[in-house]
Protein backbone atom coordinates (compact mmCIF):
# COMPACT_ATOMS: atom_id res chain seq x y z
CA UNK A 1 0.00 0.00 0.00
CA UNK A 2 1.24 3.22 -0.89
CA UNK A 3 1.70 6.59 1.32
CA UNK A 4 0.98 10.19 -0.71
CA UNK A 5 2.87 13.04 0.23
CA UNK A 6 2.50 16.28 -1.41
CA UNK A 7 5.01 18.88 -0.19
CA UNK A 8 4.56 22.89 -1.15
CA UNK A 9 2.94 21.80 -3.95
CA UNK A 10 2.24 25.30 -6.39
CA UNK A 11 0.86 25.05 -10.12
CA UNK A 12 0.48 27.51 -12.85
CA UNK A 13 -1.77 26.87 -16.04
CA UNK A 14 0.12 27.62 -19.20
CA UNK A 15 -1.17 31.60 -19.01
CA UNK A 16 -0.11 32.30 -15.57
CA UNK A 17 -3.25 31.25 -13.40
CA UNK A 18 -1.85 29.69 -9.91
CA UNK A 19 -4.07 26.87 -9.61
CA UNK A 20 -2.33 25.27 -6.36
CA UNK A 21 -0.55 27.66 -4.10
CA UNK A 22 1.39 25.73 -1.47
CA UNK A 23 -0.13 22.45 -1.03
CA UNK A 24 1.13 20.21 1.70
CA UNK A 25 -0.92 17.05 2.51
CA UNK A 26 -0.10 13.59 3.83
CA UNK A 27 -2.08 10.87 2.92
CA UNK A 28 -1.64 7.67 4.46
CA UNK A 29 -2.49 3.98 3.07
CA UNK A 30 -6.02 2.63 3.25
CA UNK A 31 -7.39 6.50 4.25
CA UNK A 32 -10.61 7.82 3.02
CA UNK A 33 -10.09 11.28 2.31
CA UNK A 34 -12.90 13.92 0.47
CA UNK A 35 -11.90 16.86 -0.85
CA UNK A 36 -14.50 19.64 -1.03
CA UNK A 37 -14.08 23.34 -1.90
CA UNK A 38 -15.58 25.91 -4.80
CA UNK A 39 -15.20 25.71 -8.63
CA UNK A 40 -11.59 26.48 -9.38
CA UNK A 41 -10.36 26.32 -5.90
CA UNK A 42 -7.60 23.80 -7.19
CA UNK A 43 -9.39 20.03 -6.24
CA UNK A 44 -9.08 18.68 -9.66
CA UNK A 45 -5.64 20.03 -10.30
CA UNK A 46 -4.32 18.91 -7.09
CA UNK A 47 -5.38 14.92 -7.80
CA UNK A 48 -3.84 15.22 -11.83
CA UNK A 49 -0.71 15.91 -10.12
CA UNK A 50 -1.05 11.96 -8.21
CA UNK A 51 -0.66 10.02 -11.52
CA UNK A 52 1.74 12.53 -13.47
CA UNK A 53 -0.93 14.24 -15.27
CA UNK A 54 0.23 17.38 -14.07
CA UNK A 55 3.39 18.29 -12.74
CA UNK A 56 4.07 20.62 -10.07
CA UNK A 57 5.28 24.10 -11.02
CA UNK A 58 7.07 24.14 -7.53
CA UNK A 59 7.20 21.74 -4.34
CA UNK A 60 7.16 18.03 -4.91
CA UNK A 61 4.58 15.01 -4.86
CA UNK A 62 5.61 11.64 -3.61
CA UNK A 63 4.12 8.11 -3.65
CA UNK A 64 5.99 5.84 -0.75
CA UNK A 65 8.98 8.17 -0.74
CA UNK A 66 9.62 8.66 -4.64
CA UNK A 67 8.77 11.76 -6.54
CA UNK A 68 6.12 11.28 -8.86
CA UNK A 69 7.80 13.09 -11.82
CA UNK A 70 10.67 10.66 -11.46
CA UNK A 71 8.21 7.83 -12.20
CA UNK A 72 7.00 6.57 -15.63
CA UNK A 73 3.36 7.25 -16.52
CA UNK A 74 3.00 3.18 -17.08
CA UNK A 75 4.39 3.06 -13.55
CA UNK A 76 1.99 5.64 -12.38
CA UNK A 77 -1.26 4.06 -14.06
CA UNK A 78 -0.44 0.88 -11.82
CA UNK A 79 -0.75 3.02 -8.76
CA UNK A 80 -3.30 5.71 -9.33
CA UNK A 81 -6.63 5.08 -10.86
CA UNK A 82 -8.00 8.71 -11.42
CA UNK A 83 -11.87 8.59 -12.69
CA UNK A 84 -12.49 11.95 -14.28
CA UNK A 85 -15.34 14.16 -13.23
CA UNK A 86 -16.94 13.87 -17.04
CA UNK A 87 -17.00 10.17 -17.67
CA UNK A 88 -17.11 11.38 -21.62
CA UNK A 89 -13.79 12.66 -21.48
CA UNK A 90 -13.11 8.94 -20.42
CA UNK A 91 -14.91 6.36 -22.70
CA UNK A 92 -13.84 6.18 -26.33
CA UNK A 93 -14.78 2.54 -27.12
CA UNK A 94 -17.74 1.23 -28.90
CA UNK A 95 -18.16 -2.01 -26.03
CA UNK A 96 -18.61 -1.46 -22.45
CA UNK A 97 -16.98 -4.71 -22.05
CA UNK A 98 -14.04 -3.34 -24.30
CA UNK A 99 -13.63 -0.16 -22.13
CA UNK A 100 -13.39 -1.70 -18.42
CA UNK A 101 -10.79 -3.96 -20.60
CA UNK A 102 -8.62 -1.39 -22.38
CA UNK A 103 -6.55 -0.35 -18.55
CA UNK A 104 -5.84 -4.21 -17.44
CA UNK A 105 -5.27 -5.16 -20.86
CA UNK A 106 -2.62 -2.14 -20.67
CA UNK A 107 -1.33 -3.85 -17.86
CA UNK A 108 -0.64 -6.91 -19.59
CA UNK A 109 -3.36 -9.04 -18.59
CA UNK A 110 -4.70 -11.28 -21.03
CA UNK A 111 -7.71 -14.19 -21.49
CA UNK A 112 -9.42 -15.64 -18.14
CA UNK A 113 -8.11 -13.03 -15.78
CA UNK A 114 -8.52 -10.39 -18.06
CA UNK A 115 -12.27 -11.55 -18.40
CA UNK A 116 -12.48 -12.04 -14.57
CA UNK A 117 -11.30 -8.16 -14.12
CA UNK A 118 -13.94 -7.33 -16.48
CA UNK A 119 -16.87 -8.69 -15.24
CA UNK A 120 -16.04 -8.22 -11.72
CA UNK A 121 -15.76 -4.34 -12.07
CA UNK A 122 -19.09 -4.11 -14.11
CA UNK A 123 -20.64 -6.18 -11.33
CA UNK A 124 -19.73 -3.99 -8.61
CA UNK A 125 -21.00 -0.78 -10.38
CA UNK A 126 -24.50 -2.78 -11.48
CA UNK A 127 -23.57 -2.73 -15.44
CA UNK A 128 -23.02 -6.47 -15.60
CA UNK A 129 -26.18 -6.78 -18.35
CA UNK A 130 -24.88 -4.07 -20.32
CA UNK A 131 -21.47 -5.85 -20.84
CA UNK A 132 -22.23 -5.61 -24.86
CA UNK A 133 -23.72 -2.46 -25.36
CA UNK A 134 -22.39 0.95 -26.74
CA UNK A 135 -21.05 2.92 -23.80
CA UNK A 136 -22.71 6.03 -25.48
CA UNK A 137 -26.35 4.01 -25.57
CA UNK A 138 -26.15 4.29 -21.47
CA UNK A 139 -27.52 7.48 -19.84
CA UNK A 140 -25.14 9.69 -18.20
CA UNK A 141 -25.33 8.68 -14.95
CA UNK A 142 -24.37 4.51 -16.41
CA UNK A 143 -21.82 6.12 -18.19
CA UNK A 144 -20.62 7.60 -14.82
CA UNK A 145 -20.48 4.22 -13.20
CA UNK A 146 -18.65 2.72 -16.92
CA UNK A 147 -16.13 5.16 -16.01
CA UNK A 148 -15.55 3.93 -12.23
CA UNK A 149 -15.54 0.18 -13.16
CA UNK A 150 -12.76 1.42 -15.88
CA UNK A 151 -11.06 2.28 -12.79
CA UNK A 152 -11.53 -0.12 -10.40
CA UNK A 153 -10.81 -3.09 -13.30
CA UNK A 154 -6.72 -1.80 -12.66
CA UNK A 155 -6.75 -2.68 -8.98
CA UNK A 156 -4.56 0.23 -8.06
CA UNK A 157 -3.84 0.54 -4.76
CA UNK A 158 -5.29 4.74 -4.84
CA UNK A 159 -8.04 5.66 -6.26
CA UNK A 160 -9.17 8.61 -6.98
CA UNK A 161 -13.07 9.33 -7.73
CA UNK A 162 -13.40 13.20 -9.36
CA UNK A 163 -17.31 14.08 -8.17
CA UNK A 164 -18.75 10.43 -8.11
CA UNK A 165 -22.40 11.21 -7.25
CA UNK A 166 -23.04 13.74 -9.96
CA UNK A 167 -26.36 12.92 -11.96
CA UNK A 168 -26.86 9.75 -9.56
CA UNK A 169 -29.88 8.97 -7.50
CA UNK A 170 -30.73 7.90 -4.42
CA UNK A 171 -29.19 4.18 -5.14
CA UNK A 172 -26.78 5.20 -7.35
CA UNK A 173 -25.15 6.99 -4.56
CA UNK A 174 -25.57 4.34 -2.20
CA UNK A 175 -23.51 2.28 -4.80
CA UNK A 176 -20.89 4.70 -5.35
CA UNK A 177 -20.81 4.51 -1.27
CA UNK A 178 -20.30 0.59 -1.34
CA UNK A 179 -18.10 0.99 -3.72
CA UNK A 180 -15.79 3.35 -1.57
CA UNK A 181 -16.47 1.34 1.02
CA UNK A 182 -15.43 -1.68 -0.16
CA UNK A 183 -12.34 -0.29 -1.62
CA UNK A 184 -11.20 0.84 1.87
CA UNK A 185 -12.02 -2.71 3.50
CA UNK A 186 -9.19 -4.00 1.30
CA UNK A 187 -6.93 -1.51 2.81
CA UNK A 188 -6.61 1.40 -0.29
CA UNK A 189 -5.97 4.55 -0.06
CA UNK A 190 -10.05 6.15 -1.39
CA UNK A 191 -9.66 9.84 -2.60
CA UNK A 192 -13.03 11.73 -3.61
CA UNK A 193 -13.82 15.03 -4.84
CA UNK A 194 -17.40 16.52 -3.82
CA UNK A 195 -19.30 19.36 -3.71
CA UNK A 196 -22.45 16.75 -1.13
CA UNK A 197 -21.15 17.84 1.63
CA UNK A 198 -24.00 15.09 3.23
CA UNK A 199 -22.00 12.40 1.13
CA UNK A 200 -18.92 13.55 2.23
CA UNK A 201 -19.90 13.57 6.14
CA UNK A 202 -21.33 10.66 5.64
CA UNK A 203 -18.58 8.67 3.37
CA UNK A 204 -15.13 9.45 4.25
CA UNK A 205 -13.00 9.60 7.71
CA UNK A 206 -11.25 12.57 6.68
CA UNK A 207 -12.07 16.22 5.07
CA UNK A 208 -9.77 18.66 3.23
CA UNK A 209 -11.00 22.23 2.38
CA UNK A 210 -9.82 23.97 -0.63
CA UNK A 211 -10.07 27.57 -1.21
CA UNK A 212 -8.30 29.65 -3.80
CA UNK A 213 -5.36 26.90 -4.28
CA UNK A 214 -4.47 26.15 -0.32
CA UNK A 215 -5.77 23.98 2.05
CA UNK A 216 -8.22 25.76 4.76
CA UNK A 217 -9.23 22.69 6.77
CA UNK A 218 -8.35 19.26 7.64
CA UNK A 219 -9.77 16.73 10.01
CA UNK A 220 -12.42 14.33 10.88
CA UNK A 221 -16.46 15.44 9.34
CA UNK A 222 -17.04 15.96 12.87
CA UNK A 223 -14.23 18.39 13.04
CA UNK A 224 -14.21 20.23 9.96
CA UNK A 225 -18.23 20.69 10.07
CA UNK A 226 -18.03 21.61 13.83
CA UNK A 227 -19.25 24.89 14.83
CA UNK A 228 -15.91 27.08 15.35
CA UNK A 229 -15.07 26.05 11.68
CA UNK A 230 -18.28 27.62 9.59
CA UNK A 231 -16.94 31.01 9.33
CA UNK A 232 -14.04 29.49 7.57
CA UNK A 233 -16.70 27.63 5.61
CA UNK A 234 -18.65 30.29 5.16
CA UNK A 235 -15.44 32.16 3.32
CA UNK A 236 -15.68 29.80 0.63
CA UNK A 237 -19.34 29.57 0.40
CA UNK A 238 -20.00 26.45 1.78
CA UNK A 239 -22.53 25.03 4.53
CA UNK A 240 -22.11 22.23 6.44
CA UNK A 241 -24.71 19.54 6.72
CA UNK A 242 -28.01 20.32 8.08
CA UNK A 243 -27.34 18.07 10.95
CA UNK A 244 -24.70 19.96 12.40
CA UNK A 245 -26.87 23.11 11.99
CA UNK A 246 -29.16 21.33 14.56
CA UNK A 247 -27.11 19.68 16.51
CA UNK A 248 -25.00 22.82 17.38
CA UNK A 249 -28.20 24.80 17.73
CA UNK A 250 -29.18 22.32 20.75
CA UNK A 251 -26.00 22.02 21.96
CA UNK A 252 -25.14 18.39 21.88
CA UNK A 253 -21.50 18.49 19.84
CA UNK A 254 -20.57 18.47 16.09
CA UNK A 255 -22.92 16.29 14.61
CA UNK A 256 -22.08 15.89 10.84
CA UNK A 257 -24.62 13.74 9.59
CA UNK A 258 -28.31 12.56 10.76
CA UNK A 259 -27.38 9.52 12.31
CA UNK A 260 -24.36 11.09 14.51
CA UNK A 261 -27.24 13.60 15.21
CA UNK A 262 -29.89 11.07 16.66
CA UNK A 263 -26.77 9.16 18.47
CA UNK A 264 -25.27 13.00 20.74
CA UNK A 265 -29.37 14.19 21.19
CA UNK A 266 -29.97 9.82 22.56
CA UNK A 267 -26.87 10.38 24.38
CA UNK A 268 -28.05 14.13 25.82
CA UNK A 269 -31.45 12.69 27.07
CA UNK A 270 -30.50 10.17 28.70
CA UNK A 271 -28.24 12.22 30.64
CA UNK A 272 -30.85 14.59 31.32
CA UNK A 273 -32.96 11.89 32.61
CA UNK B 1 -51.10 27.46 -19.23
CA UNK B 2 -47.76 27.55 -20.40
CA UNK B 3 -46.65 24.41 -21.33
CA UNK B 4 -49.04 21.26 -21.51
CA UNK B 5 -48.54 17.31 -21.83
CA UNK B 6 -51.55 15.22 -22.11
CA UNK B 7 -51.48 11.70 -22.82
CA UNK B 8 -47.86 11.55 -23.97
CA UNK B 9 -46.30 8.41 -25.24
CA UNK B 10 -43.06 8.60 -26.69
CA UNK B 11 -41.10 5.78 -28.08
CA UNK B 12 -37.53 6.23 -29.35
CA UNK B 13 -36.57 5.61 -33.29
CA UNK B 14 -35.31 1.82 -33.57
CA UNK B 15 -36.56 0.94 -29.74
CA UNK B 16 -39.36 -2.19 -29.61
CA UNK B 17 -40.65 -0.31 -26.29
CA UNK B 18 -42.34 2.63 -24.97
CA UNK B 19 -39.66 5.34 -23.34
CA UNK B 20 -42.83 7.03 -21.73
CA UNK B 21 -46.67 5.74 -21.13
CA UNK B 22 -49.34 8.42 -20.82
CA UNK B 23 -47.68 11.78 -19.06
CA UNK B 24 -50.37 13.98 -18.26
CA UNK B 25 -48.53 17.88 -16.68
CA UNK B 26 -48.99 21.43 -16.68
CA UNK B 27 -46.35 24.10 -15.58
CA UNK B 28 -48.39 27.07 -15.85
CA UNK B 29 -46.63 30.83 -16.28
CA UNK B 30 -44.96 32.33 -13.45
CA UNK B 31 -44.66 28.81 -11.96
CA UNK B 32 -41.83 26.01 -11.37
CA UNK B 33 -42.34 22.48 -11.59
CA UNK B 34 -39.51 20.21 -10.31
CA UNK B 35 -39.25 16.44 -12.21
CA UNK B 36 -37.76 13.70 -9.80
CA UNK B 37 -37.00 10.26 -10.14
CA UNK B 38 -34.89 7.40 -10.53
CA UNK B 39 -32.09 7.51 -13.21
CA UNK B 40 -33.42 6.40 -16.88
CA UNK B 41 -36.78 6.87 -15.58
CA UNK B 42 -38.01 9.20 -17.99
CA UNK B 43 -37.53 12.34 -16.96
CA UNK B 44 -34.95 13.47 -20.17
CA UNK B 45 -37.33 12.16 -22.24
CA UNK B 46 -39.89 14.16 -21.17
CA UNK B 47 -38.09 17.45 -21.46
CA UNK B 48 -37.07 16.23 -25.02
CA UNK B 49 -40.99 15.83 -25.79
CA UNK B 50 -41.94 18.95 -23.88
CA UNK B 51 -39.35 21.22 -25.58
CA UNK B 52 -40.73 19.69 -29.42
CA UNK B 53 -37.12 17.97 -30.02
CA UNK B 54 -38.88 14.82 -29.70
CA UNK B 55 -39.93 13.76 -32.22
CA UNK B 56 -39.17 16.71 -34.54
CA UNK B 57 -35.09 16.97 -34.30
CA UNK B 58 -34.58 13.22 -32.90
CA UNK B 59 -37.41 11.35 -34.24
CA UNK B 60 -39.32 8.36 -32.63
CA UNK B 61 -43.01 8.32 -32.26
CA UNK B 62 -44.88 10.27 -30.13
CA UNK B 63 -48.48 10.23 -29.84
CA UNK B 64 -50.63 12.70 -27.47
CA UNK B 65 -50.62 17.13 -27.51
CA UNK B 66 -47.74 18.62 -26.02
CA UNK B 67 -48.86 22.61 -25.90
CA UNK B 68 -46.53 25.75 -25.53
CA UNK B 69 -48.89 28.55 -24.80
CA UNK B 70 -51.69 26.76 -26.28
CA UNK B 71 -49.84 25.72 -30.08
CA UNK B 72 -49.38 22.02 -30.36
CA UNK B 73 -45.60 21.51 -30.68
CA UNK B 74 -46.33 18.99 -33.65
CA UNK B 75 -47.67 22.00 -35.80
CA UNK B 76 -45.26 24.66 -34.72
CA UNK B 77 -42.02 25.20 -36.95
CA UNK B 78 -38.51 24.67 -34.98
CA UNK B 79 -37.50 28.43 -35.11
CA UNK B 80 -41.06 28.85 -33.62
CA UNK B 81 -40.69 26.74 -30.70
CA UNK B 82 -37.01 28.54 -30.44
CA UNK B 83 -38.74 30.92 -29.29
CA UNK B 84 -41.05 30.16 -27.36
CA UNK B 85 -38.83 27.30 -25.57
CA UNK B 86 -35.46 27.33 -24.24
CA UNK B 87 -33.54 23.87 -23.19
CA UNK B 88 -31.00 23.24 -21.34
CA UNK B 89 -29.27 19.71 -21.99
CA UNK B 90 -27.25 17.78 -19.08
CA UNK B 91 -24.29 17.87 -20.47
CA UNK B 92 -23.21 21.92 -21.38
CA UNK B 93 -20.81 20.27 -23.69
CA UNK B 94 -23.55 18.99 -25.68
CA UNK B 95 -25.35 22.72 -25.77
CA UNK B 96 -22.61 25.18 -26.29
CA UNK B 97 -22.25 26.19 -30.41
CA UNK B 98 -18.30 25.55 -30.47
CA UNK B 99 -18.23 28.47 -33.12
CA UNK B 100 -18.33 31.58 -30.31
CA UNK B 101 -14.52 32.93 -29.55
CA UNK B 102 -15.44 33.83 -26.30
CA UNK B 103 -18.39 33.35 -23.49
CA UNK B 104 -20.06 37.01 -24.59
CA UNK B 105 -20.62 35.68 -28.07
CA UNK B 106 -21.87 31.95 -27.14
CA UNK B 107 -24.47 33.95 -25.00
CA UNK B 108 -24.78 36.43 -27.69
CA UNK B 109 -25.54 33.07 -29.80
CA UNK B 110 -29.82 32.72 -29.61
CA UNK B 111 -30.33 36.43 -29.08
CA UNK B 112 -28.44 37.12 -32.67
CA UNK B 113 -30.15 34.18 -33.69
CA UNK B 114 -33.61 36.04 -33.50
CA UNK B 115 -32.15 38.96 -35.27
CA UNK B 116 -32.37 41.54 -32.70
CA UNK B 117 -31.25 44.66 -32.42
CA UNK B 118 -27.80 44.86 -31.29
CA UNK B 119 -28.42 47.02 -28.37
CA UNK B 120 -30.71 44.55 -27.07
CA UNK B 121 -27.90 41.77 -27.56
CA UNK B 122 -26.27 43.39 -25.68
CA UNK B 123 -28.28 44.12 -22.94
CA UNK B 124 -29.31 40.80 -23.16
CA UNK B 125 -26.31 39.29 -22.71
CA UNK B 126 -25.02 41.73 -19.96
CA UNK B 127 -28.06 40.33 -17.61
CA UNK B 128 -27.71 36.95 -18.10
CA UNK B 129 -24.14 36.88 -17.55
CA UNK B 130 -24.70 39.00 -14.38
CA UNK B 131 -27.80 36.72 -13.01
CA UNK B 132 -25.36 33.78 -12.80
CA UNK B 133 -22.32 36.49 -11.63
CA UNK B 134 -20.21 35.00 -14.14
CA UNK B 135 -19.39 38.82 -16.14
CA UNK B 136 -15.42 37.83 -15.48
CA UNK B 137 -15.97 34.69 -17.96
CA UNK B 138 -17.22 37.29 -20.43
CA UNK B 139 -13.93 37.29 -22.41
CA UNK B 140 -12.61 33.16 -22.10
CA UNK B 141 -12.78 30.70 -24.54
CA UNK B 142 -16.11 28.47 -24.00
CA UNK B 143 -14.04 25.20 -24.98
CA UNK B 144 -11.67 26.10 -22.00
CA UNK B 145 -14.13 26.09 -19.10
CA UNK B 146 -14.88 23.57 -16.22
CA UNK B 147 -17.87 21.80 -16.06
CA UNK B 148 -19.21 23.80 -13.60
CA UNK B 149 -18.50 27.14 -15.71
CA UNK B 150 -19.45 25.67 -19.05
CA UNK B 151 -23.11 24.29 -17.17
CA UNK B 152 -23.69 28.26 -16.02
CA UNK B 153 -22.40 29.73 -19.60
CA UNK B 154 -24.89 27.28 -21.65
CA UNK B 155 -27.54 28.22 -18.57
CA UNK B 156 -27.13 32.41 -19.43
CA UNK B 157 -27.24 31.14 -22.95
CA UNK B 158 -31.11 30.21 -22.31
CA UNK B 159 -31.92 33.10 -20.11
CA UNK B 160 -30.75 35.48 -22.68
CA UNK B 161 -33.11 34.48 -25.01
CA UNK B 162 -36.34 35.36 -22.57
CA UNK B 163 -38.41 32.04 -23.59
CA UNK B 164 -41.69 32.05 -22.04
CA UNK B 165 -40.69 27.96 -21.08
CA UNK B 166 -37.81 27.43 -19.43
CA UNK B 167 -37.04 23.32 -19.75
CA UNK B 168 -33.33 22.99 -17.58
CA UNK B 169 -32.22 18.52 -17.21
CA UNK B 170 -29.86 18.83 -14.45
CA UNK B 171 -28.80 22.67 -14.58
CA UNK B 172 -26.72 22.28 -11.36
CA UNK B 173 -25.02 18.65 -11.50
CA UNK B 174 -21.54 20.09 -11.88
CA UNK B 175 -21.86 23.53 -9.68
CA UNK B 176 -20.86 23.78 -6.31
CA UNK B 177 -23.36 25.17 -3.33
CA UNK B 178 -22.40 28.65 -4.39
CA UNK B 179 -23.42 28.41 -7.90
CA UNK B 180 -26.38 26.10 -7.50
CA UNK B 181 -27.63 28.84 -4.99
CA UNK B 182 -27.14 31.57 -7.72
CA UNK B 183 -29.05 29.17 -10.56
CA UNK B 184 -31.88 29.01 -7.79
CA UNK B 185 -31.96 33.08 -7.15
CA UNK B 186 -31.74 33.29 -11.39
CA UNK B 187 -34.46 31.02 -12.12
CA UNK B 188 -36.71 32.77 -9.16
CA UNK B 189 -35.73 36.56 -10.40
CA UNK B 190 -37.15 34.70 -13.96
CA UNK B 191 -40.32 33.75 -12.58
CA UNK B 192 -40.79 36.56 -10.71
CA UNK B 193 -40.03 39.23 -12.86
CA UNK B 194 -41.10 37.58 -16.49
CA UNK B 195 -43.83 35.23 -15.48
CA UNK B 196 -41.67 32.19 -17.28
CA UNK B 197 -42.97 28.86 -16.66
CA UNK B 198 -39.73 26.22 -15.60
CA UNK B 199 -39.74 22.66 -15.74
CA UNK B 200 -36.29 21.27 -14.20
CA UNK B 201 -34.65 18.14 -13.84
CA UNK B 202 -33.44 17.87 -10.29
CA UNK B 203 -31.57 15.44 -8.43
CA UNK B 204 -31.27 18.13 -5.63
CA UNK B 205 -33.85 17.86 -3.46
CA UNK B 206 -32.81 20.61 -1.15
CA UNK B 207 -32.53 22.95 -4.48
CA UNK B 208 -36.47 21.95 -5.34
CA UNK B 209 -37.42 22.10 -1.80
CA UNK B 210 -36.66 26.34 -2.15
CA UNK B 211 -37.65 26.35 -6.32
CA UNK B 212 -40.52 24.70 -7.10
CA UNK B 213 -44.10 24.91 -6.40
CA UNK B 214 -44.86 21.64 -7.38
CA UNK B 215 -42.76 18.74 -8.33
CA UNK B 216 -43.65 15.34 -10.27
CA UNK B 217 -42.38 11.61 -9.56
CA UNK B 218 -41.71 9.94 -12.30
CA UNK B 219 -40.86 6.08 -12.48
CA UNK B 220 -40.67 3.45 -15.46
CA UNK B 221 -41.71 6.26 -17.88
CA UNK B 222 -45.11 7.28 -15.87
CA UNK B 223 -46.28 9.81 -13.71
CA UNK B 224 -45.93 8.83 -10.39
CA UNK B 225 -47.17 11.65 -8.48
CA UNK B 226 -48.04 15.33 -8.80
CA UNK B 227 -48.33 17.68 -6.03
CA UNK B 228 -47.09 20.55 -4.18
CA UNK B 229 -43.59 20.73 -3.30
CA UNK B 230 -43.41 20.41 0.33
CA UNK B 231 -46.30 17.10 0.26
CA UNK B 232 -44.59 15.20 -2.08
CA UNK B 233 -41.18 15.77 -0.87
CA UNK B 234 -42.13 15.06 2.46
CA UNK B 235 -43.75 11.49 1.07
CA UNK B 236 -42.09 8.53 2.92
CA UNK B 237 -42.57 6.89 -0.21
CA UNK B 238 -40.16 9.17 -1.97
CA UNK B 239 -37.07 6.94 -1.64
CA UNK B 240 -38.73 3.83 -3.11
CA UNK B 241 -38.79 5.86 -6.34
CA UNK B 242 -34.75 6.32 -5.67
CA UNK B 243 -35.16 10.23 -4.47
CA UNK B 244 -32.91 11.67 -2.00
CA UNK B 245 -35.57 13.38 0.44
CA UNK B 246 -34.61 16.80 0.93
CA UNK B 247 -32.23 17.09 4.68
CA UNK B 248 -35.16 19.31 6.31
CA UNK B 249 -37.40 16.08 5.36
CA UNK B 250 -34.34 14.06 6.42
CA UNK B 251 -33.54 15.33 9.76
CA UNK B 252 -37.02 15.58 10.98
CA UNK B 253 -37.70 11.98 10.40
CA UNK B 254 -34.14 10.87 12.35
CA UNK B 255 -35.46 13.11 15.13
CA UNK B 256 -38.71 11.92 14.96
CA UNK B 257 -38.31 8.37 13.87
CA UNK B 258 -35.99 8.44 17.30
CA UNK B 259 -38.94 9.72 19.76
CA UNK B 260 -36.28 12.57 19.97
CA UNK B 261 -38.49 15.30 18.38
CA UNK B 262 -42.26 15.89 17.34
CA UNK B 263 -42.55 16.41 13.43
CA UNK B 264 -43.66 19.33 14.97
CA UNK B 265 -40.89 20.65 16.72
CA UNK B 266 -38.41 19.72 14.05
CA UNK B 267 -39.93 21.95 12.07
CA UNK B 268 -39.91 24.94 14.08
CA UNK B 269 -36.02 24.72 14.83
CA UNK B 270 -35.09 23.74 11.07
CA UNK B 271 -36.98 26.42 9.60
CA UNK B 272 -35.33 28.63 12.70
CA UNK B 273 -31.60 27.46 11.15
CA UNK B 274 -32.53 27.68 7.37
CA UNK B 275 -34.08 31.13 7.41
Amino acid sequence: MIRIDIERVAYDYPGGVRALDGVNLAVRPGETLGIVGQNGSGKSTLVRHLNGLLRPTEGQVLLDGSAVERRHVAELARLVGLVFQDPDRQIFAGKVRTEVAFGPRNLGLRGAELDRRVVEALEVVGLAGAADENPYDLGYSRRKLLAIASVLAMRTPIVVLDEPTTGQDLRGVARVRAIMAALAAEGRTVITISHDMRFVAETVRRVVVMRAGRIVLDGTPADVFAAANWNVLASTYLEPPLAALVGARLGVGSTPTEASLVEALGRADVDAG
Amino acid sequence: MSLVLAGVRYRYAGSRTDALHGIDLEVPSGSVTGLVGPNEAGKSTICLAAAGLAPATIGGHLEGVVSIDGVESSSARPHELAQRCGILFQNPATQLSGTAPTVWEEVAFGPRNLALPGDDVVERVTDALAALGIESLAERDPTRLSGGQAQLVALAGILALRPALVILDEPTSQLDPQGTRMVGEALRRLVRENRTAILVVEHKTALLDQLADRVAVVDQGRLIREGPTDEVLSDPALSEHGVEPPPRVRVRSALAGAGLRTPREADVLIAELTR
